[in-house]
């Protein structure tokens, strides 16, 4: 028993000291990468390997080796409050649009030298101004996405289709998903009802929420992620998602379900970019990174990979990649718009203030309760 | 033995419980498609994604690298406290030193992760760091939440030991130091080696801990899957728990042969000693 415990400890000691990181070179530089989990295209199943090339093409081009340190967080808030609290510093950021707005207003990110991100002239014009960001100063959008109604065209009649409207329908009593958060929630119904997502007026919310308590009796539950594996089994029949999450629910539908896809008059718009924080220990190579994802191969990699519309010209007027995702999914990801700017700023969630949050938070209660 | 029908289907569904959601994860790891609803045929497309998936694998050595550091260190150091704990004559100060280490080990993990984080920056801080977390205070945090158990386990065993032994080895011609490796020791093993076994596993498991004092340039595995969550969790990680369940039962079921092994040999030895006497 000893003999054989005194080896499995020097196995163990040995092995730790042979995976333990070995100290960082003094010329290699380092990049730190806080980005969302699975978002970005990472060489699974054949993809291509983003963060590596990265590293290869730098040394190539800049003959100094780097080391980029790439790590995922789950939500906006998680990522601000690592970056809030001055734990950790990082190079590049992607969070949302109404996260952008409140890091630039405390102060958290650094403008950009665009200079060092020319690639950023693919991005369509009518990506800029957007209300996070009006001036164009701090962000470059990586994604963007449009919120629709999914619905299996097994069960829907295709009568009913068409607006948000079908999430109250009493025909399909029980089939129907509403998001378990109130922001999205009472998003739905302000857009069904024509109601500014970001007014300030409480009549405004209230009305909202007596129709959202009408809503319970029809509804089948309240979800987030679940409702992919909902919809795809085919247990439940109506929700609303984004368009990119669409497509990962078609690959894997069970084989009785067909869900189909489509955009109400109002809706709700998000965009996620790319972003320096203040505390970044080296926002030149972070711009390159930045300039690098803009580039040919690698945005059209992320985008085939994330299957979330992309901003960059380079994608979306890409032959072969318009080629490989098919004329109908460049119809619902790429949908006919005059101008995204005007629709964006007009429909898509800011910030509230405290004071409505907290309203919100009150009145989402009463809905849950009902 | 005979069971009574009731303990039988009593039995039946602990069993059930405990293992269906296993059985349920290892059944969609070797399904052909990604949907949890549908089994479209059995494939080991997973397994081999796994391993294509640097992202996923680097998380998994950086937990391996974190828990084996984590364990070695806090044995040492748990192995010691537990000894100069007992050797402590004062009655009420060593009951207060052992509540005292028992602390980390009560407190909420949430409290724990907070406090410890924002020890780090605190400090790190106070040094003018732009980056107060890393691996070393992951490591460091680790070790903090393992050492109460390895001391839990290891106190006890000393407890049980005869004082008069190493006094006797002493009194035989060896020298302390001797006496503890000969001695003290081997009477301590089973206690450092479930204490190991212990921080081992709490070190791979912990999720709440590492989320608050994880820095830039180390991310684990639980971190890395939940930050999957915005999206589906694919089957990947299916297969990468799978895998892991597997390891956990062989080593599991090793160490039980290990351990039936022993006793059976201390048995026999006890049996041989009656025969003398």
């Amino acid at each position: 028993m000893k003999k054989r415990t005194l080896a499995l400890f020097l196995a163990l000691t040995l092995l730790a000291a042979m995976l333990l990181p070995g100290c960082a070179k003094d010329n290699t530089l380092t990049l730190n990468v806080y980005n969302w989990g699975e978002y970005i295209s990472d060489g699974s199943e054949g993809s291509f390997d983003t963060i590596r090339e990265f590293e290869k093409w730098y040394e190539e081009n800049y003959g100094q080796k780097i080391k980029v340190n790439y790590t995922t967080y789950a939500s906006n808030e998680d990522m601000y409050s690592k970056i809030a609290n001055g734990a950790v510093s990082y190079d590049v950021i992607v969070p949302s649009d109404y996260m952008i707005a409140r890091m630039a207003e405390e102060g958290m990110l650094a403008p950009l030298n665009f200079d060092n991100i020319p690639n950023a002239k693919y991005i369509d014009d009518s990506f800029k101004g957007l209300y996070y960001d009006p001036e164009n100063r701090y962000s470059v959008p990586y994604t963007y996405g449009i919120v629709g109604v999914i619905y299996d065209s097994n069960v829907v009649a295709p009568e009913d289709v068409g607006g948000w409207e079908l999430l109250w329908n009493e025909k399909y009593a029980d089939k129907i998903l509403q998001y378990n958060n109130p922001r999205d929630a009472f998003g739905t119904a302000m857009y069904m009802m024509g109601i500014d997502v970001n007014t300030e007026d409480k009549a405004e919310w209230d009305r909202a929420r007596d129709v959202l308590v009408k809503q319970r009796a029809v509804l089948g539950g309240l979800v987030m992620d679940e409702i992919f594996n909902y919809l795809q089994s085919g247990e439940y029949a109506i929700g609303s998602y984004y368009a990119g999450d669409y497509f990962t629910m078609v690959d894997n539908q069970a084989e009785n379900v067909d869900l189909k896809f489509y955009y109400p008059e109002r809706t709700n718009y998000y965009v996620d970019a790319m972003c320096i924080p203040e505390c970044a220990q080296n926002k030149e190579l972070a711009e390159i990174f930045i300039n690098y994802m803009l580039s040919e191969e690698a945005a059209l990699a992320n985008a085939e990979f994330t299957y979330y519309a992309s901003p960059n010209s380079l994608v979306y007027e890409n032959p072969q990649y318009i080629e490989d995702m098919g004329e109908e999914t460049m119809e619902i990801l790429y949908p006919e718009m005059e101008d995204f700017s005007k629709l964006y700023n007009q429909y898509a969630f800011r910030n509230l203030s405290q004071e409505m949050q907290t309203y919100l938070n009150t009145l989402w209660e009463e809905v849950k309760i009902n | 033995m005979k069971m009574k029908t009731s303990a039988k289907i009593y039995s039946a569904i602990i069993f059930l419980f405990l293992f269906a959601p296993i059985a349920v994860l290892l059944l969609f790891s070797f399904n052909e498609a990604k949907s949890l609803s549908v089994m479209s045929g059995f494939s080991f497309k997973w397994y081999v994604e796994l391993f294509n998936d640097r992202n996923t694998l680097n998380a998994v050595r950086n937990s391996l690298v974190l828990a084996v550091s984590a364990t070695l260190i806090a044995t040492v150091m748990g192995t010691a406290a537990a000894w100069g704990i007992d050797r402590i004559r004062s009655n009420w100060y060593r009951r207060v030193l052992s509540t005292v280490t028992d602390i980390p080990m009560i407190n909420p993990d949430i409290i724990t992760g907070i406090s410890l984080m924002l020890m780090f920056v605190f400090v790190g801080r106070m040094f003018g760091a732009a980056t107060s977390l890393s691996f070393w205070t992951m490591l460091a945090a680790h070790v903090t939440f393992c050492l109460p158990y390895v001391i839990l386990q290891v106190l006890p065993k000393l407890q049980q030991m005869d004082r008069a032994l190493p006094e006797a080895a002493m009194d035989l011609g060896c020298t302390p130091l001797r006496a503890f490796f000969k001695v003290e020791l081997p009477e301590m093993l089973p206690g450092i080696i479930t204490g190991a076994i212990m921080a081992f596993t709490l070190s791979m498991d912990d999720f709440v801990i590492s989320y608050f004092n994880v820095g830039n340039d180390f991310q684990t595995l639980p971190i890395h899957i939940y930050s999957m969550t915005k999206k589906t969790v694919t089957p990947k990680m299916y297969a990468l728990a799978t895998i892991i369940f597997f390891v956990t039962l062989g080593m599991l079921m090793l160490s039980n042969l290990v351990d039936n092994d022993d006793s059976r040999k201390l048995r026999q030895r006890r049996k041989e000693k009656k025969g003398r006497n």
